[in-house]
């Protein structure tokens, strides 16, 4: 037996090796032309082989992977590890089956929510299922962010190995980033990043600490692109305060006019700030107990303070500047020129001259209200949620609605939908329901089912509730769990044995998976809930 | 398998009708699994395939004709054989599969399902890419050896002579194999299906806590019924495990009435790579066609690479290569990369000349073990 032979590393080729080569190469010819015996060779070859398996030593060893970050956050407790086990898994399957869906409950929509909560309780992901978590993200870019965050700084290096998860480090801006405390490094990436990563930097020192990121963007503000001035200068709009008011000034003069729009916007949405004033006098002038008298024309001054002087197409100059200067004045100015009224009084006054004027001036106060978070007024212009949605006094619609709404305390919000549920059924509630608070609030959940089962009653069929049906999945709370299921049996088609049974089966098929839905939200979030401390 | 050994049973002489075994039960019973991986003889019923004969005679009888029948099979594959090495392999590229698939179906009728398997895989050599003749004289060569070792049976010691007949695919003999009482830690379960998907085989490793000993329990379960046997990874069961003659002592059945077992409490010890690959070297003394040895590895660092995945000791330069089909990296080896995130785990799994396939692996400080997908 020679050495090399009994020796031979792991994975290294064959081929070559004195007597194994020899024998390979008198296989490939053929005995019958060197006049060998078959017999021997395959001997021969038995041999050697178990000789050289017997003998096998191990490789040696590549570089190995620089070690991943700690991550000190705790791992979910087992039954909850299982979950999202269970719901990775279900993925490819629940989002396969086309067509009708059945009674039992839709694991992608779940998974978000798990995430989510998992997130809330500060775990990590468990290792063994970043790869199935990793792709999951990839499918579906909604769950890229709390994905990412669950999976942490080792999802991140495991991302690095596999190019199918390229997108975790392209999106892991968390990964990269400096601690917004570290002076020099913040100095140093905002001078020398991508914008990208600068970005993400201007958007975790201002968490931080608003002004510092004001300070941070004036150091280089002269010398930034247009566009980036504009994205940058967006990003204010967190954590915006009277702090913010000087930088904000200056910028009304800058040479692109999107950043003197943008910079307007921010200020007006100040109402103290010295923009807000200018805007009040302004609109003051135009609009009072004695009706609506827009602008006659628009001013430097205006200008100046980001109002946009070309309507668009099919809009008249005069009401085109009036929604502006109404839109950016604060809303406080308005019960001194009313004389005290409050702004329930002053939305419901009868606005003399021009039909037109009032409409245009109850829009930019929806805008007001919205920008400067004025709850009282979003109140007013809401209007009684019964009230038949043609006339409501603000606004018809119902994506402005949904704005105004989500400018009321989360109770307020809550009553205002459900009582619009009850008034209107569901036909047009979806995105008003969509601006509601997770899980939603007791009556509001009780308003929807009762409107569920009306619909049931009076002969609809569930698909044509679809979309408020997911949105139940998601928001209901589950305590409502118990109330669904006396629906189910109401909807069973036992008492309808005639061929007309469809629609009950239906109802009752997706009361059924409303039920086990929430049923399972209820336990999936249970199961998150941290171990007691032994 | 020492050199001494292959020799012994290259050098056997022709087959004697009286040189099979005498008490081989009757054929077409129990035998329809696959190759596997240890042990030729896919039953898995054992109760079933030790009852005892109705009658002893017409037994004997039968297993006589068997063993005639294996008999000329084997002459024929011999000389298969023969006239691929006098021909040259050279030719097989252009052969085709089709000429090892009519062998395999000779070795069917012949009643060495053992046999027809090795066969067939031969036959998928040439089409399996660069180095594919040396793979093709070695396991031919290996055929070659089993050829020889059925033909001089009489002559092998007992041990080996049953490793023969399993391999060749035999059912058991119903000899007692050695009984172990002891603690089984579960440390891999993992199904596969046959190529006509009409039998699924679950295989179970265990290893003795006491004893250190490995066995390799084999259940099958036809289409739509999954098998029965169920030991969820970590857990520990008390049971008696009958092992069976031949095959390197790896294959065992347990004896009934074990329970689902407790959890473990800790991860197994492990071995370096050095260690793996002497312990299936040694295997290999018993069983010269044992395709691996199931081995606890650890402290390893699982190494990701284009070329290939390893498994570096922690301490020094020594790695296994990661078995691989040569496609893309499969979901659990990454599930191991992430479990290791860079740092030294202890990983069970199935150490051979291909290199090692993970199966089961233990997170640094952690006694949960995490079963490898796929």
């Amino acid at each position: 037996m020679t050495a090399a032979a009994g020796e031979e590393r792991h994975g290294e080729g064959c081929g070559d090796r004195g007597d194994w080569g020899e024998l390979v190469g008198a296989a490939l010819l053929g005995t019958g032309r060197r006049r060998g015996s078959p017999r021997e060779l395959l001997d021969a070859a038995a041999v050697h082989t178990l000789r050289r398996r017997a003998g096998l030593r191990p490789a040696e060893a590549a570089p190995r992977p620089r070690p991943a970050p700690a991550d000190p956050r705790p791992e979910p407790p087992e039954p909850a590890r299982r979950r999202l086990a269970q719901l990775l898994a279900g993925r490819a399957g629940a989002g396969a089956g086309s067509g009708r869906r059945g009674a039992a409950p839709d694991l992608a929509e779940l998974l978000p929510q798990w995430l989510a909560a998992a997130g809330r309780h500060g775990y990590r992901a468990p290792a063994a299922l970043l790869p199935a978590l990793l792709d999951a993200a990839r499918a579906r870019s909604d769950l890229r962010p709390q994905a990412l965050a669950l999976a942490g700084p080792r999802g991140m290096w495991l991302a690095g190995l596999n190019p199918d998860w390229r997108f975790a480090l392209r999106a892991g801006a968390g990964g990269g980033l400096p601690d917004p405390e570290d002076a020099a490094a913040v100095r140093q990436l905002w001078q020398e990043g991508l914008f990208a990563e600068r970005a993400g930097l201007l958007g975790a020192v201002r968490a931080r600490d608003p002004a510092a990121a004001v300070r941070l963007l004036a150091s280089t503000w002269a010398a930034e692109r247009a566009e980036d001035r504009l994205m940058f200068l967006d990003s204010l709009r967190v954590g915006l305060s009277a702090g913010d008011e000087p930088f904000l000034e200056a910028a009304l003069d800058d040479r692109s006019r999107n950043v003197r729009a943008t910079a307007a916007e921010l200020l007006s949405a100040l109402p103290q700030s010295a923009l807000a004033g200018r805007m009040a006098r302004r609109a003051l002038a135009c609009v009072g107990p004695d009706g609506v008298a827009p602008p006659a024309g628009c001013d430097a001054g205006m200008l100046r303070d980001g109002v946009a002087e070309r309507p668009p197409a099919g809009r008249g100059e005069r009401s085109w500047w009036l929604g502006q200067l109404v839109e950016a004045a604060p809303l406080s100015c308005w019960r001194d020129r009313f004389g005290g009224l409050d702004a329930a009084a002053v939305v419901a006054l009868p606005m003399p001259g021009g039909e037109g004027w009032a409409e245009e001036l109850h829009a930019a106060w929806c805008r007001a209200a919205v920008r400067q978070r004025d709850p009282e007024w979003a109140a007013a212009l809401l209007g009684s949620p019964a009230a038949p949605t043609a006339t409501a006094p603000g606004t018809a619609s119902l994506a402005e609605r949904a704005r105004l709404l989500s400018v009321l305390p989360e109770g307020e919000r809550a009553g205002w939908v459900a009582r619009f549920v009850g008034a209107h059924g569901l036909s047009e509630a979806f995105q008003l329901l969509g601006a509601c608070t997770v899980p939603w609030a007791g009556p509001l959940g009780r308003a929807v089912v009762d409107a569920l089962d009306a619909a049931r009653e009076a002969g609809g069929y569930p698909w044509s509730f679809s979309g408020v049906m997911g949105l139940a999945e998601r928001c209901l709370d589950p305590a409502e769990a118990d109330r669904l299921e006396a629906l189910t049996a109401a909807a069973q088609p036992a008492a309808d044995p005639g061929g007309t049974a469809g629609a009950g089966a239906y109802w009752a098929e997706a009361f059924q998976r409303l039920t086990a839905t929430l049923r399972l939200r209820a336990a999936m979030l249970a199961e998150l809930a941290p171990e007691p401390a032994v | 398998m020492t050199d001494q050994q292959v020799r012994h049973t290259v050098e056997q002489g022709p087959c004697r009708a009286r040189g099979a075994p005498p008490e081989a039960p009757e054929p077409g019973r129990g035998e329809a699994g696959p190759q596997t991986l240890t042990g030729g003889s896919a039953s898995g019923r054992a109760a079933g395939a030790r009852a005892a004969p109705a009658d002893p005679e017409a037994a004997r009888r039968r297993a006589e004709r068997r063993a005639a029948r294996i008999c000329a099979g084997v002459a024929e594959l011999e000389q298969r054989l023969a006239d691929l090495v006098r021909e040259g392999l050279a030719g097989q590229e252009q052969a085709g599969a089709a000429f090892w698939e009519e062998a395999a179906a000779r070795m069917v009728d012949a009643q060495a399902p053992g046999l027809a398997a090795r066969v067939r895989e031969l036959g998928a050599i040439p089409g399996c890419g660069p180095g594919w003749p040396a793979r093709m004289l070695e396991e031919g060569a290996l055929l070659h050896l089993l050829n020889r070792g059925w033909l001089g049976l009489a002559g092998l010691p007992q041990p080996l002579a049953a490793t023969v007949r399993s391999r060749v695919g035999l059912p058991d003999t119903g000899a007692e194999g050695e009984a172990v009482r002891d603690r089984w830690l579960v440390l891999a379960q993992y199904d596969s299906v046959s190529p006509d998907g009409r039998l699924t085989t679950r295989r179970t490793w265990l290893r003795g806590t006491g004893s250190g000993r490995p066995a390799l329990v084999l259940d099958f379960g036809p289409p739509g019924r999954p098998p029965r046997l169920a030991l969820p990874v970590g857990r520990v069961v008390e049971a008696e495990a009958r092992f069976r003659p031949g095959t390197a002592g790896l294959r065992a059945d347990l004896v009934e009435g074990h329970g689902a077992g407790a959890p473990c409490g800790q991860a197994p010890e492990g071995v370096g790579t050095g260690a793996a690959l002497d312990a299936y070297g040694a295997a290999l003394r018993e069983d010269p066609w044992l395709e691996s040895w199931p081995v606890v590895l650890g402290p390893v660092v699982p190494v990701p690479g284009d070329r290939g995945w390893q498994l570096a000791d922690a301490e020094g330069g020594g790695a296994l290569p990661v078995a691989s089909g040569g496609g893309r990296p499969p979901a659990g080896l990454w599930q191991l990369a992430a479990l290791s995130g860079g740092a030294p785990v202890t990983v069970f799994g199935e150490c051979g000349h291909r290199g090692f396939t993970p199966l089961t692996a233990w997170e640094q400080g952690c006694p949960e073990p995490v079963a490898l997908t796929g």
